[in-house]
C-alpha cells in the first residue's frame, strides 16, 4: 500500500504535463496560422540576441528598479526549480530527499541553503511588485487596455509565487530530519520554532501537505501559463531569437509587389501572358493584413510572447499625447483574435469557419493605425524583442492597397508623388530651382 | 550669394566623362521646402568649401517613396524605388550623401533588395569624415559657448544607430551640448514620421511636436539642433507655438557649421 502515493503522484504529474503538452500543441498550431517568413539568416546574431535579451535580460534592466526586481524573481525562480527535480524523483520512487543520498551533505546543504535565500528574495521582490502594481498607480499599468483580466492576471501570478515560496520554506521548516541535520536550513531554522509546540506526527503532516501543495502548485502554474501573459517565461527565448536582426528603420519590401512592379517596368514582359500553370499567380495575393492569418508567424509569436508590461506604450509618442494608439493593445488584440480564431478552428473540426469578425475593425481601429509615426520607440522599449510597428504597417498596407481607405490628406500626398515625384504639388522640373534662388 | 554655389549635376559630370566623388541626394524637402532649402544650401557651401567633387541628380531625382511606404502604399514606394534605382545605376553611383534621414534610411536599407546598392551617408556622418580627413575645419565662431541641444531624428538614431556623428560636430563648435530627458535611443519623435507630416494628427490631448519642444525647452537651450528637415519644421513650429522664437533657434547642424564660418 505504500506505493499508492507514488501512483497518485505519477498520475498527477502525467496529467499536469499532458495537459500542458496539449496546450503547447495548440499554441504551435495557432502560431503556424501565420504566413511563412525567412528567418534562417544571421544565426550567430540571433543566438547572441537570445542570450543577451532573454537570458541576460539586457533590455529589462534599462528600467533599473523593475529590471532588478525582475532579475531577482527570474533567477530565483529558475534556480529554485532545480528542487523540483528532487521532488519529482522522490514522488515517483517514494524516496525522501534523494539528494541527501547522492550528494555529500555539505553540498546538499549548500544547494538547499541557496534555494532558501533565493526563496526569501523572490518573496520580497514579488511583494514589492504587488505594491508597485496596485498601490503606486504606475501609469502603464492603468491604461485603458488593462481591463479586468489583464489586471487580475498580473496579480494572480504574484500570489502564486508568494504561495509557492512560502510552501517551500514551510516544507523545510517542518522537516524534522532536515532541521536536525542543520545544514542548508539558513532561513527555515528561524521558521521552525513557530511549529515547535506541535507533535512530530503533526509536523510530518504539515511537511507532507506543503510538499504535495508545492508540486501541485507548480503543475497548476505550468498550465496557467497558456492562459496568461506569463507565457513569456517560455516564449521570450524563441521570440528574441526570431526577432528582427535588421536596422529598425528597414521595413520589409513586399515580394508580391516587387513582382508586379518589375513586370510593369520591364518592356520585355508581356503583361497579358498567362501565368504558368500551378504558379502562385493562380491565387490573387492579398496585400497587407486585415486578420491574424495575414500576419507572419513571427508576428503571431510576438503576440503570444507579450508580457503586457506596457513599456512600449509608455514610450509611444502618440499614446503620450492622448491618441488612442497603444502598441501594447495592438499586441494584446492580435493575441486575443488569434485565440478566438484558434477556438473557432477547434469548434469546427479543424477548419476555420468565417465568424464575420476580423482583427481590423473588430479589434484594432483605423484611428489607432493612422496615429503611428513609425518612430520605433515601442520596438526599442520592448524587453522581449516584439515589433508592434510591423503589424501596424501591415494593416495600413491593407487599408491603402486593398481598400483605398487612407485619410484624404495622405491620398493627396500619394497622388503628388505619383504625378510629380514629390509629396507636394511641385513640378519635378523645378527640383533644382533652389540653386538660383 | 547664390552665384557662389557650385551645384553640378550628374548629367554634366557624365557629359565630361567624369565621375563625382559622391552624389548629393537633395530630397523633396531639401528641394522644395523653403526652410529646408536653406539647409541644402548650407550643406552645399560646406561641400564647396571642402572642395568635394559632388553632383546632384537635379530634375532626374524623384521622391524616394518613404512617405508612401510608411503610409502603407507599397506599390507606389516600389515604383519610386525602381525608377530611382534605374537612374542611379545608369550613372554608376557608388556613394550617396543626404541631409534627410528618411531618404538616408530608405536608400540605405530598403533599396538594396530592389537592386540599388550604394554606400549611403547622412550629411552629419559625411561632414564628420571631411573633418577627420582634414578637408574641412570647424570653428566655434558665433556658437562658441552657446547652449545647444540635439534632437535625434528617429530615422537616423533608433532606426540606424547614428547618435555620435551629429554630437561630435556640435562639440567641435565649442558649444555646450546639453541632452534632453529623452535622447539617443530613447529620443522622442517630433511627430512627423510615418507620413504624419502630411496629415492632421488623430484626436488626442496634445501635438507630438509640442511635447518634444517642451522637453527641449526644459534644458534651456539657445539653439535646438536638428538633423532632419521634417524635424526642423516640427520643432520650429513647436518653438513658435510656445512663443519662444526670439530666444530659441532651430537650426540644422550643417547650417550651424556653415554660419560659424560665415559662409
Ligand atoms: S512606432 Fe508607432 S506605435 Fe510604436 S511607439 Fe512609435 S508611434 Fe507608437
Ligand atoms: S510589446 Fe513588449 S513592451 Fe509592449 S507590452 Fe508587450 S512585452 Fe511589453
Amino acid at each position: 500500500m505504500a506505493i499508492i502515493p507514488n501512483i497518485i503522484f505519477a498520475i498527477l504529474l502525467a496529467l499536469g504535463v499532458g495537459f500542458f503538452a496539449k496546450n503547447v500543441k495548440k499554441l504551435l498550431r495557432n502560431i503556424k496560422l501565420g504566413k511563412d517568413v525567412d528567418v534562417s539568416d544571421n544565426t550567430s546574431q540571433r543566438w547572441k540576441n537570445m542570450a543577451m535579451i532573454a537570458l541576460g535580460q539586457s533590455k529589462l534592466v534599462r528600467r533599473p528598479i523593475s529590471g532588478f526586481l525582475h532579475v531577482v524573481v527570474y533567477v530565483g525562480f529558475i534556480i529554485i526549480n532545480i528542487e523540483v527535480l528532487e521532488i519529482i524523483i522522490d514522488g515517483l520512487f517514494g524516496t525522501h530527499r534523494i539528494g541527501l543520498n547522492v550528494l555529500p551533505s555539505a553540498v546538499y546543504g549548500f544547494l538547499i541553503g541557496t534555494f532558501e535565500v533565493l526563496a526569501v528574495l523572490v518573496f520580497i521582490a514579488v511583494v514589492v511588485f504587488w505594491l508597485r502594481r496596485n498601490t503606486l498607480k504606475i501609469a502603464r499599468f492603468w491604461k485603458s487596455e488593462m481591463t479586468v483580466w489583464p489586471k487580475n492576471d498580473g496579480n494572480y501570478i504574484l500570489y502564486f509565487e508568494m504561495v509557492l515560496m512560502a510552501l517551500f520554506l514551510i516544507m523545510n521548516a517542518t522537516d524534522v530530519h532536515f532541521q536536525e541535520l542543520n545544514s542548508g536550513n539558513i532561513i527555515s531554522q528561524y521558521i521552525a520554532p513557530a511549529f515547535s509546540s506541535l507533535s512530530v506526527s503533526t509536523l510530518h503532516l504539515i511537511e507532507r501537505g506543503a510538499w504535495w501543495l508545492h508540486i501541485a502548485g507548480i503543475l497548476v502554474f505550468l498550465n496557467y501559463l497558456y492562459y496568461s501573459k506569463h507565457l513569456h517565461i517560455l516564449l521570450a527565448f524563441p521570440n528574441t531569437y526570431y526577432g528582427s536582426v535588421k536596422p529598425q528603420g528597414e521595413f520589409n519590401n513586399l515580394a508580391a509587389v516587387t513582382k508586379e512592379v518589375k513586370m510593369m517596368m520591364d518592356p520585355n514582359v508581356d503583361p497579358f501572358a498567362a501565368a504558368p500553370e500551378g504558379s502562385e499567380d493562380d491565387v490573387p495575393e492579398k496585400f497587407g493584413a486585415s486578420d491574424v492569418q495575414d500576419l507572419n508567424w513571427v508576428q503571431l509569436l510576438n503576440a503570444y510572447t507579450c508580457t503586457e508590461c506596457g513599456r512600449c506604450t509608455s514610450e509611444c509618442p502618440a499614446n503620450q499625447t492622448g491618441k488612442k494608439l497603444s502598441p501594447r493593445k495592438i499586441m494584446m488584440d492580435t493575441r486575443d483574435r488569434l485565440e478566438e480564431v484558434g477556438k473557432n478552428i477547434d469548434a469546427n473540426k479543424g477548419v476555420f469557419t468565417d465568424d464575420g469578425k476580423q482583427l481590423l475593425g473588430d479589434y484594432i481601429t483605423n484611428e489607432e493605425l493612422w496615429a503611428c509615426t513609425s518612430c520605433n520607440a515601442c520596438v526599442e522599449a520592448c524587453p522581449v524583442s516584439i515589433d508592434p510597428l510591423s503589424i501596424i504597417l501591415d494593416m495600413r498596407r491593407y487599408l491603402v492597397m486593398e481598400q483605398s481607405a487612407a485619410p484624404v490628406e495622405l491620398n493627396n500626398m500619394m497622388s503628388n508623388i505619383e504625378n510629380n515625384g514629390a509629396p507636394w504639388p511641385y513640378n519635378q522640373m523645378d527640383r533644382l530651382n533652389w540653386k538660383d534662388e | 550669394m547664390s552665384e557662389l554655389l557650385k551645384v553640378p549635376t550628374m548629367a554634366e559630370y557624365t557629359a565630361q566623362g567624369k565621375q563625382p566623388e559622391v552624389l548629393f541626394w537633395v530630397g523633396c524637402s531639401g528641394s522644395f521646402d523653403d526652410r529646408a532649402k536653406k539647409i541644402t544650401k548650407a550643406f552645399v557651401k560646406l561641400l564647396n568649401k571642402a572642395k568635394v567633387e559632388f553632383a546632384v541628380l537635379g530634375t532626374e531625382e524623384s521622391c524616394t517613396g518613404d512617405p508612401a511606404k510608411r503610409a502603407g502604399n507599397e506599390f507606389l514606394f516600389q515604383m519610386q524605388a525602381v525608377t530611382n534605382i534605374e537612374v542611379l545605376n545608369a550613372y554608376q553611383v557608388k556613394k550617396i550623401v543626404t541631409a534627410c534621414p528618411h531618404c538616408f534610411n530608405t536608400i540605405k536599407n530598403e533599396y538594396p533588395e530592389l537592386g540599388g546598392n550604394y554606400e549611403v551617408m547622412h550629411h552629419t556622418q559625411f561632414l564628420k569624415t571631411l573633418l577627420d580627413e582634414g578637408r574641412l575645419t570647424i570653428e566655434g565662431g558665433k556658437y562658441k559657448g552657446k547652449r545647444i541641444t540635439f534632437h535625434d531624428p528617429c530615422y537616423l538614431g533608433r532606426a540606424n544607430n547614428v547618435y555620435e556623428a551629429p554630437r561630435d560636430l556640435i562639440r567641435k563648435l565649442e558649444a555646450e551640448l546639453v541632452e534632453m530627458k529623452n535622447c539617443k535611443r530613447n529620443g522622442l519623435c517630433c511627430g512627423a514620421g510615418g507620413a504624419q507630416m502630411f496629415k492632421d494628427a488623430e484626436k488626442g490631448d496634445k501635438e507630438v511636436n509640442i511635447e518634444r519642444t517642451e522637453q527641449a525647452l526644459d534644458v534651456k537651450p539657445q539653439i535646438v539642433a536638428a538633423g532632419c528637415p521634417f524635424c526642423n519644421t516640427m520643432m520650429t513650429d513647436g518653438v513658435k507655438a510656445k512663443e519662444k522664437e526670439s530666444d530659441v533657434q532651430v537650426m540644422d547642424i550643417a547650417e550651424l557649421i556653415a554660419n560659424a564660418q560665415d559662409l
